[in-house]
């Protein structure tokens, strides 16, 4: 097969600007970065499909080659569920700034957590809980007593 | 032996709600299970005893080969009445042991008939595989049971260290029978023994194997976790210490002695670490001061002395391992048992505060004595008879080896341990009769309850039991004669019998019996002493340090690696897809690429467009103007579509992104205007980097699996198949609704997932209030009403809903005399797409803009009296004709989502050429308006009501807020 290298270019543009944006903090420009990405996505199955070509339509004076209609079925429905990836990602990053102020992605509270524990030398909370023991060792006992 | 196995499983799970009718009462009921087990298995005696292998076969995998293959020797028959006797009495014990409103009655008494269950199986199994099923079913239950009550810290402890070292064991172990089985070529018992294993394998697999039965049966250094267990209720106890659970280590050392114990280590391990429990169990116990703890570790030391002759592997070991083994679950299940009376009845456990029960319970003494004289090894009783014949064995061993090959220091080393483990045993066993019950200087006497008929049947059967095997030794050693068979005859023909004559072992005997007496009688010097030789140095301790250290690493390496940052576990996830993938592109690239630089010269304008708003986007700190931008991106990948020959996708793509601007700019509104406040951060080079990377990785994927193509495309027969079974000429679109409809019916389920997510993210309670029409609105007091007819429709609503100054006349005008105009072009779309470009999706897009211009001409009361329907509505008869019209084939005799050609004469249209795949299209057309409509009045409508409503709150507070 032959590669397209225009489009190559293009996918992989789209691919870089949208993962620099996707490893931001801010959840609508990581957003924005989904779409992008999303785009290059669709251009790189485009790109995959062969060389350009007439519409997959069938006529019927026959003719050319068409271009490959597979991955064109298969962007469609990538296009559209990108839309409704999107939306949803958009209500979030708005009902993030509704209640906290702003949409920026929170680091996760447990690990810090984990962190805490690792940096003060401790284990884990489950193993406080089941591994110490409120009764004294099984000896003691006698040991006191003698 | 399928049915008692099944019976008792069925006990168990009728259990619980029987605990609810019956109360305590039940476990009399359970009770009948397992005694009429050992009724049965009592029946077969004759043929066992006669060589007659019982045996059963089920089928259960049998693509696997598995099958619940059960069969009895001797060996499983004693170990079987042990299991269901003990099991049975200790039920019966238990209806009087647990008070009526005992908590967690209900799921003890399912789990202790389960575990019973789970040991007959252990000892039934004829194949290694399903013995180890049972094995770690016997682990689950007896966690459940130690951790009987979950409320204690000490009780989920214990039962978690049992857990966690059986478990540990019972996993080497199914490593060491995937081994056997392997070697062997079948996993079944007698396989096994018939073809053992050679060489290097059956010594990793004898180390493994063992590894399983010395954390089972609580043998050193795995020997703390039995002591822990007693957290159990004592019944459990009883049960766990007696027939069950540490019993299965011994039995699968009886089991496998035969083949494993002339592999080198076999004997070396069982010896030593045997002999060693024996000591460390009978030093321990001297020390205890609860009565229950001191005969823990009595056990553990039994269980060592156990381990020793089963681990022999001589025919007269294996007669005694037998003896022994049926002795101490006679003699151990009477002390459980009397230990649960005193300490209900007296209230304690402590010897120190125990004084005099032996007068005010002088029946419950005696079998207590009956069964302390079997452990100590005194005659006429079993414990006597079995331990002779330990001891004729192990002599054997020592003198000459008796085909053993072990060398006489380890013999007589042997032998010596298990004489000074006797005088322990002795003298534990005086500590424990004179601690529970003897009357104590200066100990005021316990006050004590007589104790029901049912919880001293139990004992006395066992103790009864244990002084009359001691004089049946005649039958006895028929039955144990036959169980030894497997080994070849040995210096001496081994015989249970109260008189043999003075020797050896007579001898010994009675030394270690002196030596017990004495250790009891100087128990204050002994304790002294014990005092003074305490280590630091302890099994359990090294267990909670080695589970300490490795829950402090699970927490460094937690700690060090799991961030919380989200950006953080994407860039490692990226760096890794540049890195090992990438290596690979970078190896094969240097295949040869055939490339051109563009297919036509439409596509490098484009592209820079593309490229340049890209960039640009990335760069943005504005977040209009980073939407924007993507939408331009957007729109050129449509333009690149549509170069490449795709109008489907351009239609469709342009729509979108339409969409997504309108969208995106209806939430924009609300969030501030940059991305953030914070400074540039230097940390932004290093996403650029990584960008960068990846950027370089996608190019050389798309260049090498460019080049790798070689196959003829499967989708070249597509245009065929669309024609011939879609019936249309659209190829990309009967893809969609037929040859690849599963995807699209996939594709419209995520579609309503995300519309319903953005609904409940928005209205968070319900979806949406009820659709508000413009003549529901009350009118103004100022305002003249205009008419009286209800229905009567207002063209321009706007002047009823929207503030002046938020309105424009000439859009309004123009939407609403283009909107019908919209509507039909998208129902142009829908019927044409099957011939044309179009289709479902493309034409909900359109009449989802064409909403979407009503709602942002005349606002959401123009939306709602555009679309007077409930979203939801929409997208469930969306999908539910997608789905219909998917299984409507089946009712003519076709397949899921098949389509038919029908052509149709319809008056004045003409002819009607009508493919059912269209009914499918009709539902993707509604999923996709019914989530246009979900966006609009969600990110539309709903917000435009929190705008309005903070509005009103700011007007509310401001008064007194400046007053104030």
């Amino acid at each position: 097969m032959t590669v397209n290298l225009t489009l190559v270019l293009v996918a992989a543009v789209m691919f870089g600007c949208g993962i620099y944006l996707l490893l931001e903090r801010s959840l609508s420009r990581v957003l924005v970065g989904v779409v992008l990405m999303g785009n290059g996505v669709n251009v790189l199955i485009l790109q995959s499909g062969g060389a350009a070509g007439p519409a997959p339509i069938v006529s019927d004076a026959g003719g050319a080659e068409t271009a490959d209609p597979l991955p064109q079925a298969l962007i469609l429905t990538a296009i559209v569920i990108t839309l409704g990836t999107t939306a949803f990602l958009l209500a979030m990053a708005y009902r993030s700034w509704q209640i906290d102020g702003h949409d920026d992605v929170q680091d996760d509270v447990e690990d810090a957590v984990i962190r805490r524990l690792a940096a003060a030398d401790e284990a884990s909370h489950g193993y406080e809980m089941d591994e110490h023991r409120e009764e004294p060792d099984a000896d003691e006992p006698v040991e006191r007593g003698a | 032996m399928l049915p008692i196995l099944a019976a008792h499983f069925l006990a168990a799970a009728v259990a619980p709600p029987l605990v609810g009718w019956f109360g305590r009462k039940v476990f009399l009921l359970l009770a009948v299970v397992p005694l009429a087990s050992l009724t049965w298995l009592a029946a077969q005696g004759p043929a066992v005893v006669d060589g007659d292998r019982v045996e059963q076969d089920v089928p259960w995998v049998p693509s696997l080969g598995l099958e619940v293959a059960l069969a009895m020797g001797p060996l499983q028959w004693v170990l079987a009445l042990l299991v269901t006797g003990v099991g049975g009495l200790v039920l019966v014990y238990c209806a009087w042991y647990f008070h009526a409103d005992e908590p967690g009655l209900t799921s003890f008494s399912g789990h202790f008939v389960a575990f019973a269950g789970a040991m007959l199986g252990l000892v039934l199994s004829a194949d290694l595989l399903l013995l180890y099923v049972f094995w770690e079913l016997t682990t689950v239950f007896s966690y459940l049971l130690i951790g009987h009550d979950p409320a204690r810290r000490g009780s989920r402890a214990a039962g978690m260290q049992a857990l966690v070292v059986t478990t540990l064991g019972g996993l080497a172990m199914l490593v060491g029978i995937l081994l056997v089985g392997d070697a062997a070529g079948s996993f079944r018992v007698e396989d096994v023994l018939a073809s053992p294993p050679t060489g290097g394998v059956a010594v990793t697999a004898a180390v493994l194997l063992l590894a399983g039965a010395v954390t089972k049966s609580a043998v050193v250094p795995f020997h703390f976790w039995l002591p822990g267990a007693m957290a159990a209720p004592t019944p459990v106890s009883a049960y766990l210490h007696a027939a069950a659970m540490v019993k299965a280590g011994i039995y699968l050392v009886a089991l496998l002695s035969p083949a494993f114990a002339d592999v080198a280590g076999w004997r070396e391990t069982t010896l030593v670490l045997g002999t060693a429990t024996m000591l460390v169990g009978g030093w321990r116990a001297l020390r205890q001061v609860d009565i229950k703890l001191l005969l823990a570790y009595g056990t553990v030391s039994q269980l060592g002395f156990l381990t020793v002759v089963a681990g022999t592997g001589t025919r007269a070991a294996a007669f005694a391992a037998l003896a022994l083994l049926l002795a101490h679950a006679l003699f151990k299940a009477t002390l459980f048992l009397v230990v649960g009376i005193v300490d209900h009845t007296a209230g304690t456990r402590d010897l120190r505060a125990l004084s005099g029960v032996g007068r005010k319970l002088p029946w419950v003494a005696v079998l207590a004595c009956v069964a302390g004289a079997s452990m100590a090894g005194l005659p006429p009783l079993l414990g006597f008879t079995a331990k002779e014949s330990v001891l004729a064995a192990l002599l054997d061993v020592a003198h000459t080896g008796d085909g053993t090959g072990v060398p006489a220091y380890l013999g007589w080393a042997v032998v010596a341990g298990v004489v000074a483990g006797s005088a322990l045993t002795a003298a534990y066993t005086l500590r424990f009769l004179w601690g529970a019950f003897a009357t104590k200087d200066g100990v005021e006497p316990s006050t004590v309850t007589p104790p029901g008929a049912a919880a001293v049947v139990p004992p006395a059967v066992f103790a009864a039991l244990s002084l009359l095997l001691g004089f049946t030794g005649g039958p006895l050693t028929t039955l144990l004669d036959r169980h030894a068979a497997s080994f070849p005859a040995g210096e001496h023909a081994p015989k249970l019998t109260l008189w043999h004559g003075v020797n050896t072992a007579l001898l010994l005997t009675l030394l270690s019996l002196a030596v017990g007496l004495l250790a009891f009688a100087a128990r204050a010097l002994v304790e002294q002493v014990q005092a003074r030789l305490t280590t630091p140095l302890s099994a359990e301790r090294s267990y909670h340090w080695a589970v300490r250290g490795l829950d402090r690493a699970a927490v460094e390496l937690t700690g060090r690696t799991q961030r919380g940052s989200v950006a953080i576990y994407l860039s490692v996830i990226l760096l890794v897809i540049v890195v090992v993938p990438g290596a690979a592109l970078v190896a094969a690239l240097q295949d040869p690429v055939r490339w051109v630089r563009w297919d036509n010269v439409g596509q490098p304008l484009v592209a820079v467009v593309v490229v340049v708003a890209a960039v640009l986007t990335a760069r943005a700190r504005r977040r209009l103007k980073a939407v924007v931008l993507v939408g331009v991106a957007g729109y050129g990948t449509a333009l690149l579509f549509l170069l490449q020959g795709a109008p489907d996708l351009a239609l469709t793509q342009l729509l979108v992104e339409t969409v997504t601007l309108v969208v995106f700019v209806l939430v924009l509104r609300r969030l501030p205007a940059y991305f953030t406040d914070r400074p540039l951060h230097w940390s932004r080079h290093v996403r650029a980097a990584i960008g960068l990377l990846a950027a370089v990785a996608v190019a050389s994927f798309m260049l090498v699996t460019g080049a790798a193509r070689t196959a003829v495309p499967v989708s070249d027969d597509f245009a065929t198949e669309a024609v011939e079974y879609g019936g249309g000429k659209n190829i990309v679109n009967v893809t969609l609704v037929d040859i690849r409809a599963w995807d699209t019916m996939g594709e419209l389920a995520v579609l309503v997932v995300a519309a319903t997510g953005v609904a409940s993210l928005i209205f968070i309670e319900t979806r949406g209030m009820a659709i508000r029409r413009v003549r529901e609105i009350p009118y103004p007091v100022s305002v003249r009403k205009q008419t009286t007819n209800k229905s009567r429709r207002v063209w321009l609503p706007a002047g009823r809903t929207l503030a002046p100054e938020r309105r424009s006349i000439i859009f309004e005008v123009v939407t609403r005399l283009l909107f019908h105009a919209i509507i039909v072009l998208s129902v142009f779309l829908l019927f044409s797409g099957h011939n044309n470009p179009g289709g479902g999706f493309a034409a909900g897009l359109v009449t989802g803009l064409a909403l979407l211009v009503r709602y942002l001409a005349g606002g959401r009361y123009e939306l709602d009296e555009a679309a007077p329907v409930d979203a939801g509505v929409l997208i469930g008869t969306g999908l539910g004709v997608a789905a219909l019209s998917g299984l409507a084939p089946l009712a003519f005799g076709g397949t899921v989502l098949q389509s038919a050609v029908v052509d149709l004469a319809v008056p004045l249209i003409g002819e009607l050429h009508l493919v059912t795949s269209l009914f499918f299209d009709v539902g993707v057309y509604l999923v996709v308006v019914g989530l246009m409509l979900d966006l609009l009045r969600s990110l539309g409508s709903g917000i435009d009501r929190q705008i309005l409503r903070e509005e009103r709150e700011s007007r509310a507070a401001a008064p007194t807020g400046g007053g104030a």
